[in-house]
């Protein structure tokens, strides 16, 4: 049984565990607000918000429930746009109206429940970070402009929420309805019931593992629903992020989201938020897991990469046994795992960077924000007076795996950093990449793509040193 | 005022297709689809699919009643395919079952045996095998034989433009079920409901009185529904006829995008002459479209390109031939524009081909040959209300050029490996259906007796705001408040033989009948008035704000109670009328006439930065002075020219349609097809509302603004493209769109791995 709270009512169903959400929203209680745009995350329309229970708060994020398997509900509150509405519009919806930002209206819906959700958590609301909550949502017929002036208009009207107490401020100034306030109670007395029931199948039973879904439901969204599911986003094992002994440690069902929030990882990589801006949008990023990328094993998967360059190291279990793997020999071979399809990959290690690491990532696609990279980069070096004494650099989108590039790392070990010295590596990389040409580029354009974002690592981190005009 | 469907749309109570409460009994359908480009089939085995749990019928071609035909204006096209396919994604069978998933999974079944057939999928290809869909047209103006032989210049080139996916956000559907005597209901996601209602008519072999098509409203359509939603219709019925039972289907995207066609992929080759003035004398075109592989309106889009040959330019000298190719391709059809910025983007790319040979920039030229009242196109018409060098002063006085042209070069000149490029883009769009017997329409209008007001036409609301404009006619008309007036569905069994919401005449078209059928119901309330008040002839009577204005001073006579006065006077409080646009006309013997009733100018300013390192790009700033007539809705209109100035940037840049050697679609989904998202827009998009000349035949003098404004999107190619020769000097990129990051990059270093 899935027990949640879908907008006011309290929902105990047996239907698929990897039934997707939006079907249980349109179908099976027939709230017809959330639309179907494309069944991939790619367009917004389904956009729902998932209330979780932390610390006696209720955290609202934004999600496509297309992506998001049934039993991912449980435990949680779902909000669709039929649990925003009043007998007045919210100054979401106003803002929208009195800006003309919607046309057909087909995906509008979308960016009220994104919009709505950023007014609920964001703490420092500016109008950026209100453009940032719709980087999830596709609209064909308004060209964005109304959107992006309804974003300016709440964002003032945002200025006077009260940080104390910001539930009761929105349900005052009709941005919710007067049922949110009880919802940590009622997600409370929810969880006691879930945790008084055995749930799930026995492992022995079990098809598919999934953590966020957000590939699953793409790539097998037919036998994900008819099969024996098992969601591991409830496992608290996998969750949470620490530092010990020189490392980060990473739970592999964090969410990327997750690890763009983590202090740990902010202070690290002073850039992260530049990073993670480029990869999918807000509501796959409020799913997807760090795990969930590596065991893909997308060549092109952005954490993958970045990973591969931090030299990390995966642990994985199986049952009682744990047992550790350098991330880079994972990759056997296209959407081939060094792992069994029921280990699964419980955390992730890697070095702190110190003072003379430096971290870089680079991705370039066909659309810069929401697409899959033509190619992608990273690269951590540790340097010394301009030499190079430890290189890691990975690509994605230049062979059938995420790829760690070995002899181009080695070649850089020692070496001064200086043009002469990077163009033989921009030489050295060619020998050991296999692009294919595809929907995401030929294979001449992905080669010299990745010589240049190997240049752009240098020009970003040696700015001093090294300049365009000395390499190109 | 706002539109009027936007409070149903924020709070997700709008209803679409697929928002329809199922009745009882509904079946599901699955479209099972050929898996080759092109071939003959040599045996379909249903037999294990129809095992499987939950189907209830699998149609094939054979099962059809009537006739299997769905060709608009050529009879090309089978609804399901007989002995051969020629597209992937050619529909073979439907699949009929209790729920959606069972008749999917039953699709997997489903064993077809095809003999594979040589397959083409370029169009220049096509017509050297002779595969056409119909004879080439030429339209001809002057003679440019003579002409180009008193050249001073004479350039020639070619050019390239990409297909474009619709990408409505609300994919392709239908709901069917069966009314009583053998008549049907079907609510059908279109731009055209009569389409819908005659071909099925022809599929089922019944009359088209016994088919009503209904349409609330379309989560998008940008012409991809305009002839391209009959057919997921048309199965609809036939499974409600075949089984009695309601049917729905609803694409799901991959199969929506595989399934239906798009913008046409047009290759040209061009050559033009100017004397020593750089006055263009004289111009050569060929088209070739990629029509696809049946006819759908590939016709009436090549005819279009015609027309927009040369764009908003006076050329006295012109030979355009047009080549509607075959391929083994889905049948391309309608999209925003209809193949006029597909004629547009060849004449800008022979000017900028010519400034690049002639050492000029590539403005000098265009802003020299701009057209003027008085001026002949090359299809005969005579150019009347000429904005088009009024836009482009307008725009570069208003936006500065000169001043931006300066800080562009200086940014250009401080920065290596970052580069600004800016373009110009006049627009001149013509207004009506090419097909002169489609400019007509009818408006029924109710007067209930509570002095309420049902307005039906022939528009169909897909976000365009017809509605909204609709309701402004019938409430200024009327005299009355907009809140009194429901704007109806538009359903064919009360507006009959409609014209498809298209060509951007749908608010002047029915526009124009709403406001003839509130007319005359309110010159029928005046004479009741004068009645009533036993008034003296000739006394001026007016109703306006809801009340009666006799002579000038109002009179205890609300408008309710005028309308139930009338209404037990036995007056009729209803008006049926029809609207045919006048003046236009064409004679495509001759290929000569007055085909529009007007012409849309305006001009852009389109300002890119490109990253020189990484080949992505930005857009910092589209200006635009559009020419809107006297705006009617100023927040629809200028809508309008965002929304579709984006899909025009999305055109030329980002959205990639790519066909494998085999004719299957790999960009087949929103993760490899990308179109415009929120961050991909420009920084800026200014847009002056020139308030010009009226012209009758625009509705309340607010001139037509669906398609113009996509053609503004043309100048983020050539921006780009001057970008990218900043950075090379030498650079001489192939006139090929959409100019997508890899193309950028590619001219940015075209040595390397040599």
């Amino acid at each position: 049984m899935t027990r949640f709270i879908l907008n006011q009512q309290s929902i105990c169903t047996n239907q698929p565990p990897g039934l997707p959400l939006l079907d249980f929203i349109r179908y099976q209680q027939h709230l017809k607000g959330t639309k179907i745009g494309c069944r991939e995350g790619d367009c917004g329309a389904c956009t729902v918000l998932v209330g979780s229970l932390e610390n006696g708060h209720v955290t609202y994020r934004s999600v496509t429930s297309c992506l998001m398997p049934l039993a991912n509900a449980g435990g949680k509150h779902i909000v669709t746009v039929e649990g925003l509405n009043l007998p007045e519009l919210s100054p979401v919806q106003k803002a929208i109206v009195e800006e003309n930002g919607t046309q057909c209206g087909f995906c509008t819906v979308g960016f009220v429940v994104s919009l709505s959700g950023f007014c609920i958590s964001e703490k420092a609301p500016t109008v950026q970070k209100a453009i940032a909550a719709m980087d999830g949502n596709i609209c064909r017929c308004t060209g964005y402009k109304s959107l992006e002036r309804a974003a300016g208009k709440l964002v003032t009207n945002l200025q006077e929420k009260s940080a104390e107490n910001a539930m009761r401020w929105l349900v005052e100034n009709n941005f919710l309805p007067a049922y949110f306030p009880e919802i940590p109670q009622r997600l409370e007395s929810l969880q006691a019931e879930e945790a008084a029931e055995t749930v799930g199948i026995p492992e022995e039973k079990v098809a598919y593992y999934i953590a966020g879904g957000t590939d699953l439901l793409v790539q097998k969204p037919e036998t994900v629903q008819l099969s024996a599911v098992k969601v591991l986003t409830r496992e608290t094992g996998l969750k949470g992020i620490s530092s010990d002994v020189g490392q980060i440690i990473i739970g592999g069902g964090t969410t990327v989201e997750e690890l763009r929030q983590s202090p740990e990882m902010q202070a690290a990589f002073p850039e992260l938020h530049q990073y993670v801006k480029l990869v999918s949008s807000t509501q796959i990023r409020n799913m997807g897991t760090v795990a969930g990328n590596f065991a893909n094993a997308s060549p092109i998967g952005d954490l993958t990469i970045c990973f591969l360059a931090l030299n990390a190291t995966v642990f994985i279990r199986k049952n009682e046994h744990l047992r550790e793997l350098p991330l880079r020999e994972l990759y056997l071979g296209y959407k081939q795992l060094a792992k069994d399809p029921d280990e699964i990959i419980e955390k992730i290690a890697f070095d702190i960077p110190d003072a003379n690491t430096h971290f870089n990532f680079e991705k370039v696609s066909k659309r810069t924000h929401l697409d899959i990279a033509s190619v992608n980069s990273a690269i951590r070096l540790k340097t010394e007076l301009n030499v190079i004494y430890e290189a890691h650099f990975s690509a994605g989108g230049v062979g059938p795996v995420p790829k760690y590039l070995n002899k181009t790392s080695a070649f850089l070990l020692g070496k001064e950093i200086e043009p002469a010295t990077l163009k033989e590596a921009s030489e050295i990389l060619q020998t050991e990449i296999a692009p294919i040409s595809d929907a995401r580029g030929s294979e001449t354009y992905k080669r010299l793509l990745l010589r240049q974002l190997f240049f752009a690592h240098f020009l970003k981190l040696f700015p001093e040193t090294i300049t365009a005009e000395n390499l190109l | 005022m706002r539109n009027i469907d936007a409070l149903n749309h924020v709070r997700g109570e709008s209803v679409y297709l697929d928002d329809i409460p199922v009745r009882q009994g509904t079946l599901y359908a699955w479209v099972f689809s050929s898996p080759v480009a092109h071939g003959r089939i040599l045996n379909l085995d249903l037999s294990e699919a129809e095992k499987m749990p939950g189907v209830v019928k699998i149609f094939t071609a054979q099962d059809i009643p009537g006739q299997n035909q769905i060709g608009g204006i050529i009879p090309d096209e089978p609804l399901l395919a007989e002995s051969e396919v020629h597209f992937w994604g050619q529909p073979v069978a439907v699949l009929l079952a209790e729920t959606e998933l069972q008749a999917r999974l039953a699709s997997h079944k489903i064993q077809i045996e095809i003999e594979k057939l040589p397959v083409i999928t370029e169009p220049r290809d096509a017509h050297k095998a002779g595969k056409l869909i119909m004879p080439p047209r030429t339209f001809t103006l002057g003679n440019t034989e003579t002409a180009f032989a008193g050249c001073e210049y004479v350039f020639e080139g070619n050019a390239e433009s990409g297909g474009q996916e619709h990408l409505y956000i609300e994919t392709q559907g239908a709901y069917a079920y069966v009314k009583e005597n053998g008549s049907f209901y079907v609510a059908s996601s279109t731009q055209g409901p009569t389409a819908v209602q005659r071909h099925a008519a022809v599929v089922l072999g019944i009359s088209m009185s016994k088919i009503e098509v209904d349409v609330m409203r379309l989560g998008g359509g940008f012409g991809g529904k305009e002839d391209q939603a009959t057919p997921w219709a048309v199965m609809a019925l036939l499974g409600t006829a075949l089984t009695k039972r309601p049917v729905k289907l609803a694409l799901h995207r991959p199969e929506d995008m595989r399934m239906t066609g798009k913008r046409h992929p047009y290759s040209s080759d061009f050559k033009i002459g100017f004397d020593k003035e750089l006055r263009i004398q004289a111009y050569e075109v060929t088209f070739y479209q990629n029509a696809g592989a049946a006819a759908d309106l590939s016709p009436a889009v090549l005819e279009r390109t015609l027309f927009h040959c040369t764009n908003s330019y006076f050329i006295p000298n012109v030979k355009a031939t047009a080549y509607s190719c075959k391929t083994n391709l889905p049948p391309n059809t309608a999209f925003r524009g209809f193949g006029g910025p597909q004629g547009m983007f060849v004449i800008e790319s022979a000017l900028a081909h010519a400034a690049e040979k002639l050492g000029l920039e590539t403005w000098e030229l265009q802003e020299k040959n701009l057209l003027k009242d008085g001026d002949e196109f090359p299809y005969g018409q005579i150019t009347e209300g000429c904005e088009a060098q009024n836009c482009w002063q307008t725009a570069a006085e208003k936006y500065d050029l000169p001043k931006l042209r300066e800080e562009i070069a200086a940014f250009n000149q401080q920065h290596k490996f970052l580069k600004k490029g800016l373009a110009l883009m006049p627009i001149c769009f013509g207004i009506s259906f090419t097909k002169t017997a489609m400019n007509q329409s009818r408006a029924l209008v109710h007067i209930y007796q509570d002095g309420s007001v049902g307005v039906s036409t022939g528009a169909v609301e897909m976000g365009q705001g017809v509605n909204t404009k609709m309701l402004q006619v019938a409430a200024t008309v009327l005299g009355i408040d907009p809140n009194r007036i429901r704007i109806e569905t538009t359903n064919t069994t009360r507006v009959a033989n409609t014209s498809p919401s298209a060509a951007s005449a749908t608010a002047d078209l029915n526009g124009k009948a709403v406001q003839m059928a509130c007319e005359a119901l309110r010159e029928r309330l005046k004479l009741h008035i004068a009645i009533q008040l036993d008034l003296p002839e000739n006394t001026p009577i007016e109703i306006q704000d809801e009340q009666v204005w006799v002579a000038g001073k109002t009179v205890e006579l609300p408008w309710e109670k005028l309308v139930f006065s009338a209404y037990w006077s036995r007056i009729s409080l209803s008006e049926n009328a029809h609207y045919a646009t006048p003046e236009i006309h064409f004679n495509p013997a001759i290929e000569k006439g007055h085909p529009f009733a007007y012409h849309v100018y305006g001009t852009a300013l389109v300002t890119a930065t490109v990253d020189c390192l990484r080949g992505t790009y930005e857009f910092d700033s589209v200006k635009i002075a559009h020419d809107f007539g006297s705006s009617m809705n100023t927040n629809v209109d200028l809508g309008q020219i965002e929304g579709g100035l984006v899909q025009g940037i999305g055109w030329m840049t980002l959205e990639e349609l790519l066909f494998n050697p085999e004719g299957r679609l790999l960009s087949n989904a929103l993760s490899t097809y990308k179109v415009p998202d929120i961050y991909a827009v420009p920084k800026e998009i200014a847009v002056h509302f020139m308030a010009t000349q009226g012209i009758k035949l625009a509705i309340f003098g607010s001139k037509a603004v669906g398609e113009p404004p996509l053609m503004y999107g043309i100048g983020a190619y050539f921006a780009l493209r001057n970008a990218i020769k900043a950075f090379r000097l030498e650079a001489v990129p192939r006139f090929s769109a959409p100019m997508t990051p890899e193309k950028v990059l590619l001219n940015l270093y075209p040595d390397f791995g040599t």
